[in-house]
């Protein structure tokens, strides 16, 4: 597996993304997709965390399947990245994050990735990570709703460590819809911007 | 002048609690960087703006 992702990447690339670990904070429609982006790149750990069960309605964006409805997500994600990369390590934590448990998590790892979908929680947590560890990079996102161009999905960096992908407009509220395509605009965004910063080519 | 989100606002000796306020941002939903340094909420009203300060204040929106 190792040399198959060497062949793809450059070694020097596969050495430094199988050192790394990724915290994704919540398994939804952004976390299940940068999830299965992070696991096909070969990063080492992921660090996977959502309190939520897989529903009907979450598979018109999430990666999760009609088999898996009911299933908490931690484990139905498990079992799917398990199937794609089963060399990279699965750290499963099922439950809320809130500002007193976010730091722990995320303790360990050198990207957190915040994948929330309410606006408060998001806030939330890119104020206790950045708070608790300002050395640690974050990659959050805002805005992906709605059948919007799909160009305005932008990664910008607010600092040299918290890069915020999305639009930072489209709020699922505004009742324009939510599509798979244009949420995993922003999951791509996400993830590639994590393997940039592991890679050291996030400064180029 | 105190550059927010890339624009001089002359905002320099209000608190940065003053500014959100006036600027109608929900204090809930944000996040604010202020010369690179992530300001916690508790220190909103404790932190004067001062010319050259550079701020970034991220609002986020629902969906994901």
């Amino acid at each position: 597996m190792t040399r198959a992702l060497a062949a793809r990447h450059g070694e020097r690339e596969q050495k430094l993304l199988g050192r790394s670990t990724v915290a994704i904070c919540g398994l939804g429609g952004l976390g299940s997709n940068v999830a299965v982006s992070l696991a096909r790149a070969g990063v080492g750990t992921l660090i996977l965390a959502d309190f939520d069960k897989v529903e009907l309605t979450n598979l018109n964006r999430q990666q999760y399947k009609i088999s898996q409805i009911g299933r908490r997500k931690t484990d139905a994600l498990e079992d799917n990245l398990y199937e794609i990369a089963p060399y990279v390590k699965l750290v499963t934590r099922d439950g809320r994050i809130t500002a007193d448990n976010a730091a722990e998590l995320v303790r360990d790892a050198d990207v957190v990735c915040e994948a929330f979908d309410r606006p408060e929680e998001k806030a939330m947590l890119v104020n206790a990570v950045l708070g608790a560890f300002p050395e640690k990079y974050l990659v959050a996102a805002s805005g992906m709703a709605g059948l919007g161009d799909g160009n305005l999905i932008k990664a910008r960096k607010i600092t040299k460590r918290f890069i915020l992908c999305g639009d930072e407009t489209s709020d699922i509220s505004d009742g324009t819809g939510i599509y798979a395509s244009r949420v995993a605009l922003c999951a791509a965004s996400q993830a590639h911007a994590i393997l940039r910063i592991l890679t050291g080519s996030i400064n180029n | 002048m105190v550059k927010i989100n890339g624009r001089d606002r002359d905002v320099s000796g209000a608190t940065l609690a003053e500014y959100l306020k006036t600027a109608g941002y929900d204090p809930v939903r944000i996040a604010v960087e202020r010369n690179d340094e992530i300001v916690p909420k508790e220190d909103y009203g404790k932190i004067t703006l001062m010319d050259g300060d550079i701020v970034e204040v991220v609002s986020f929106v629902g969906g994901g």
